[in-house]
């Protein structure tokens, strides 16, 4: 199934080893994936004159990013024609709609895109991955609105954003069990996956608090793991080895103001933003969903793309995911197949798109979605952070 | 004055005035000379108008609480949990919000659309704008 599509698909994939305290650098993580990748899509290192990656060279925390443009492109002795490395994108997935874009406008054809973690062995140097400014340093930039307050972590923002739709739409959080039990029994069947022991609502609503209303279970966990994949334009790609994924439509749109507290409606933020940009862009609707793959950094963030996306009312998506059954693997719309960052790991929204083109190849073995799906949503980002991809099997 | 529980805001010419404010026990918000639009974080320029005639204003240091959490999580030595942490709705104007620690109250007496007041608490060269349940 395709529309006119962006022009670019994606020709290869790869993805390292994913684990807790690896002890690898993330440079040795990275080049894992890439090699990966371009085996898969069957280039050449001398095909790849593009290069693509979020957040860039530096980040927020230790073991935040694993590599930069400058890193890869150094070690694989790339040429390259295009590049680009940041975090100031439509989220994560940010460096796959620059790569698109760098593409359609012929500055590159075929575009090496990565995101790197090592936040596990980072915490275990001794370093704190989890919060940010804790090198006892002065904060400035948007931080020194929250820190100041002792709203130091993610779950902290991430907390305020969920009170607020339990306040407004009653959701609560014995219909978030449904969530994280579901990414639970869907991380048992991959074999990367860090938590495969299965979970009961009893044990999620007896997990510790965090940041009310968001228990242990509501967060994700932090892994090393690379993963990465190559963005091609679409007449070139005709050629190549690999099973291409369509590229059908992308969203990266930022209307509302980009702060944590300042989002108009505390409830959807940026996700709205991005989410209305991708259904202008494509003549699929939210209905064609076959799968859908949504950052689960917090569980709440899943909720929120999900009413975004317009996969449920606005409001709904607690009763939504109640009971796990519609967004199970077989269920309605399989959701977060692989595990999502709740239980697989948090690979920082390559994790999702890249369980989107396996999904969409039919490889994804014992976990796979029955009825060969051909329309898979990939969404990444909280906050003032989101970016969101339609993919498409192609014909 | 305190010592800092948590780390403090980088002082520099744009941000100073609402930093300082609570020197002189004042809630310094910046406002725009033209439309009258009140802006949070502060900026050189209007969102609304796009008038460059900002500046600092007393704001009345009252509001609600449009949303807050209750942190258990012992992410600071020098700020054991649980504290609560809330944006907080100023009465000047609809969607004029911040962030803040509410002090003085238990995390469980905390409610969405609990009236809220400012109080200053000073560490090093910053007074922190934090907030009681009003009337205490």
């Amino acid at each position: 199934m395709s529309t006119n599509g962006t022009g670019a698909v994606i020709s290869g994939i790869g993805q390292s080893a994913v684990g807790r305290r690896l002890g690898r650098s993330g440079l040795s993580l990275t080049v894992e994936a890439v090699l990966q990748a371009l085996a898969d899509s069957g280039l050449d290192r001398s095909d790849i004159d593009g290069l693509s990656t979020w957040p860039g060279s530096s980040g927020p925390a230790p073991g935040f990013t694993g590599a930069g443009v400058w890193d890869v492109k150094d070690a694989l002795g790339l040429e390259l024609e295009w590049f680009s490395g940041g975090s100031e994108t439509g989220g994560q997935l940010g460096a796959i709609v620059n790569a698109v874009a760098a593409v359609r406008a012929g500055l590159a054809r075929h575009v090496l895109c990565f995101r790197t973690v090592w936040e596990s062995t980072a915490q275990t140097a001794g370093r704190r991955a989890s919060i940010i400014g804790s090198g006892g340093g002065r904060v400035d930039g948007s931080h020194q609105w929250m820190l100041p307050f002792g709203a130091v972590s993610a779950t902290n923002w991430a907390g305020l954003l969920a009170a607020r739709h339990f306040h407004e739409y009653g959701t609560s959080r014995e219909q978030v069990a449904g969530l994280a039990t579901t990414l639970r029994a869907n991380a048992s069947l991959n074999p990367k996956a860090v938590l495969r022991d299965p979970m009961s609502v009893d044990d999620y609503l007896s997990a510790r608090m965090i940041s009310e209303p968001l228990c242990l279970f509501d967060c994700d966990i932090p892994v090393d793991g690379s993963t990465a994949v190559i963005v091609s334009a679409a007449e070139v790609a005709a050629d190549l080895a690999g099973e291409a994924v369509v590229i059908d439509a992308m969203g990266s749109a930022l209307h509302g103001r980009p702060y944590w507290d300042q989002y108009a409606d505390l409830t959807s933020m940026a996700s709205h933003d991005a989410a209305k940009a991708l259904w202008c862009n494509t003549t699929l609707t939210p209905g064609d969903v076959d799968v859908a793959q949504l950052y689960d950094g917090f569980s709440i963030l899943t909720l929120i793309w999900l009413e975004s996306l317009g996969l449920c009312g606005k409001g709904e998506a607690g009763a939504f995911v109640d009971g796990g059954k519609r967004i199970a693997r077989t269920g309605e719309l399989p959701l977060n197949t692989g595990g999502g960052q709740l239980s697989a790991g948090r690979l920082h929204g390559f994790g999702h798109l890249h369980e989107a083109c396996v999904q969409l190849r039919g490889t994804a073995g014992e976990r796979q979605v029955a009825g060969s799906p051909e329309v898979a949503v990939v969404a990444a980002g909280g906050g003032y952070l989101a970016g969101a991809l339609l993919l498409t099997r192609r014909r | 004055m305190s010592e800092a529980m948590a780390p403090l805001p980088a002082l520099e010419p744009g941000n100073t005035p609402f930093w300082t404010g609570g020197q002189n026990g004042e809630l310094l918000i910046s406002r725009c000379g033209s439309c009258r639009r009140w802006l949070h974080p502060p900026v050189p320029v209007c969102r609304f108008c796009l008038s460059t005639d900002v500046a600092p204003e007393p704001s009345s240091g009252r509001g609600a609480v449009l949303t807050c959490t209750v942190n258990r999580q012992p992410w600071l030595p020098t700020l054991p949990p649980p504290y609560v942490i809330a944006v907080i709705e100023l009465d000047e104007e609809p969607d004029l919000r911040l962030t803040t620690r509410l002090i003085d109250i238990e995390p469980e007496d905390v409610t969405i659309g609990m009236r809220v007041a400012v109080r200053f608490e000073h560490v090093d060269d910053v007074w922190l704008p934090l907030f009681v349940k009003e009337g205490e």
